[in-house]
C-alpha cells in the first residue's frame, strides 16, 4: 500500500533522513523507534503530509502522497490533539462534521441526532461513555488521548499515524491504552504507523519494528549524513504476545548490538 | 523569620490591607479640604463631600433650567453610547482582521505590514482629519474611538490565533475539515475569550479618546461635562464625575471578566 523510494529529506542542506526504501502492506502495525532527533517523528510527518520529502517518491497506492494532511491519515500526537472548547462528545461529532462539505461543519437534524449516536457508540468503545459532558481540562492524560483516537477512528482514516501518543502517560495507564490500540487497530482494520521512544512498547505493539540510526559518520561534520532504517525486523506476535520478559530478552542482544 | 517574598497576609488582613490606602487618601483629603475651607468657606479647590453632593443633587436628580434634561444622566447616556459603539465596531474589525490574518499567510502577507504602520499612527493626532471628514458629530467620536483601539484589538488577536497549536489544526484537516470549517469550529470559538480579554485591555484607551473628543467638540457626555466647568473651577462637579467614570470602567471590566467566565467554562486557567 505504501512505497518509500529512496526519499530523503534535509533541512536547509542539513540532511535528516536518507535513503530509505521500505514498503508497507494494508492491516501493518509499524513502530519506529531510535534516539531523539533521528527522523522518526520527520517520517511521520512525510505520511501525514506537513513535511514533504526532498528527494524519492513516497507513494499511497501508487500516488504520490498529498503534501498536506487529509482524511485518508488520521493522527493522534502526544498533547494538543483534542479541542479544548469542545466537551468529549462534541470533539468527536465535530469529527463527523468535518467529514461534511459545508462552510461551518454544524450538524443539523437527522444528520446530527446520527453523529450524535455515532460518536456515543465510539466513546463507549474507547472507555469515556461517562465523561461526554466533560472539557478536555477536566480529563485525565489517558482519557484526552482515548478521546483523540475516538476523533481519529470516527475520521475513518486508513492509515493511523501515533506520534509517541503514550509518552506523557503513567506506566499503569499505559498498558490499557497499548490493549486498546491493539483491540482498534484489528476491528477497524487499521495500518498504524507509531513512533516511541520506548523500544518495549515498539516491540510489544508492532508487527514490524524500525529502528532509525545514521550508519555513515564523518567525525569532522557530524551533520554530513542523515539517519536511514537500520533494522526492518518483523514481530511475530503469536509467538510473543503471551510472555512479556521474552521482549525483554529479545530487546537485550538488539541494545547490545545497537550501542556497540 | 520566613523570607519576605513568601510571607503572605491571611485573608482578612489581605482586605484591610486592600481598603487601608483607599481609607488614607480620604482621610487626607477631608483634612486638607477642612483646613482650607476653614482659611476661606469660598475655596473651590477642595470642595467638601457635603458640596459635592449638593452638585451632584443639581446634576443628577433635579432637570437643567435651561434644557430640562437631567443632564448628569444625559451625560452618561451619551457618552456611554459613544464608546459603546466605537468599541462594538473595533471589536468586530478587529476579531474580523485578526482571525483572517492569523489564519491565512497569504491575507497576513498582504494585510499585516499595513496594519502594523497604521497602528502606530497616534489617533489623536488624525482626529482634525476626522472631524474635517465627519463633522463635529456623533460620527467623528465614534470612529476616533474604533480607529483609535481597532488595530491593537486586531493584532492583540492575530497573535493569538497564530498561538493556537498546529496539532488543532492538522487534526481537524486530517478529519476532512476545510478551511472555513476550521476557522468557524476550531479557530473563531477558541478567539472569543481573548476577543473579551483584549476589549479589557483596550477599554482605558476607549474612554481616552471619548474624553478627549468630548473635551473639544461636543455639547453633552461625561467629557464635556468636566472641560465645561472647569472654566469655572467647579472641583465640585469634576471629582464625582472622574469617581463615577472610574466607576463605570470598573463595572465594565468586572462585567466583562465574568461574562467570559460563565461563558467559556473551558477557558479556565490552565486548561489546554
Amino acid at each position: 500500500m505504501i512505497e518509500v523510494k529512496n526519499v530523503g529529506k534535509s533541512y536547509d542542506g542539513n540532511p535528516v533522513l536518507e535513503r530509505l526504501n521500505v514498503t508497507v502492506a494494508e492491516g501493518e502495525f509499524v513502530t519506529l523507534v531510535g534516539a531523539s532527533g533521528c527522523g522518526k517523528s520527520t517520517f511521520l510527518k512525510m505520511l501525514l503530509g506537513t513535511e514533504s520529502p526532498t528527494s524519492g517518491e513516497l507513494l499511497l497506492d501508487g500516488k504520490p502522497i498529498a503534501s498536506e494532511p487529509g482524511p485518508d491519515r488520521g493522527i493522534v500526537f502526544q498533547q494538543y490533539s483534542v479541542f479544548p472548547h469542545m466537551t468529549v462528545l462534541e470533539n468527536v461529532m465535530a469529527a463527523v462534521g468535518f467529514a461534511q462539505r459545508g462552510l461551518t461543519g454544524y450538524l443539523f437534524g437527522s444528520k446530527r441526532k446520527q453523529a450524535r449516536q455515532e460518536a456515543e457508540a465510539i466513546l463507549t468503545e474507547v472507555g469515556l461513555g461517562h465523561a461526554l459532558k466533560k472539557y478536555p481540562h477536566e480529563l485525565s492524560g489517558g482519557m484526552k488521548q482515548r478521546l483523540a483516537i475516538a476523533q481519529a477512528l470516527l475520521g475513518k482514516p486508513r492509515i493511523l499515524l501515533l506520534d509517541e501518543p503514550f509518552g506523557a502517560l503513567d506506566p499503569g495507564i499505559r498498558a490499557d491504552m497499548h490493549e486498546l490500540v491493539l483491540r482498534l487497530w484489528q476491528e477497524h482494520k487499521l495500518t498504524i504507523f507509531m513512533v516511541t521512544h520506548d523500544i518495549k512498547e515498539g516491540f510489544h505493539l508492532g508487527t514490524r519494528l524500525w529502528v532509525f540510526d545514521k550508519v555513515r559518520h564523518d567525525p569532522h561534520a557530524p551533520q554530513a549524513y542523515g539517519a536511514t532504517i537500520t533494522y526492518d525486523l518483523p514481530i511475530d506476535h503469536r509467538a510473543r504476545q503471551p510472555a512479556p520478559q521474552t521482549t525483554e530478552q529479545t530487546i537485550a542482544p538488539l541494545l547490545a548490538e545497537a550501542a556497540s | 523569620m520566613k523570607r519576605l517574598i513568601n510571607l503572605t497576609p491571611p485573608p482578612a488582613s489581605r482586605l484591610f490591607l486592600g481598603l487601608l490606602p483607599f481609607a488614607l487618601l480620604l482621610l487626607l483629603y477631608v483634612i486638607a479640604s477642612d483646613a482650607r475651607l476653614a482659611e476661606n468657606a469660598n475655596d473651590k479647590l477642595l470642595p467638601a463631600f457635603s458640596q459635592m453632593g449638593e452638585a451632584i443633587d443639581r446634576m443628577a436628580l433635579e432637570p437643567s433650567k435651561r434644557t430640562g434634561e437631567y443632564l448628569f444622566w444625559q451625560d452618561t447616556a451619551s457618552s456611554l453610547k459613544r464608546l459603546g459603539l466605537g468599541v462594538l465596531i473595533a471589536a468586530a474589525i478587529g476579531l474580523a482582521l485578526g482571525l483572517f490574518t492569523g489564519a491565512l499567510p497569504l491575507v497576513h502577507a498582504g494585510v499585516s505590514p499595513l496594519l502594523t504602520v497604521v497602528s502606530l499612527i497616534p489617533p489623536l493626532a488624525i482626529l482634525p482629519v476626522l472631524f474635517i471628514l465627519f463633522g463635529l458629530g456623533e460620527a467623528s467620536k465614534v470612529i476616533l474611538i474604533a480607529i483609535g483601539i481597532t488595530p491593537f484589538i486586531a493584532r492583540d488577536l492575530q497573535r493569538r490565533t497564530q498561538e493556537i497549536p498546529s496539532e488543532q489544526l492538522v487534526k481537524a484537516q486530517t478529519l476532512g475539515a476545510n478551511t472555513s470549517q476550521i476557522m468557524v469550529r476550531v479557530l473563531l470559538p477558541q478567539l472569543m475569550p481573548k476577543l473579551i480579554d483584549a476589549v479589557r485591555l483596550s477599554l482605558g484607551a476607549g474612554w481616552l479618546f471619548l474624553i478627549a473628543a468630548e473635551a473639544i467638540a461636543a455639547t453633552d457626555g461625561l467629557g464635556y461635562r468636566i472641560f465645561l466647568v472647569r472654566r469655572y473651577m467647579s472641583m465640585d462637579v469634576i471629582l464625582p464625575y472622574v469617581a463615577w467614570i472610574t466607576l463605570l470602567a470598573f463595572l465594565f471590566d468586572w462585567l466583562l471578566a465574568t461574562l467570559s467566565r460563565r461563558l467559556f467554562p473551558w477557558n479556565a486557567q490552565g486548561a489546554h
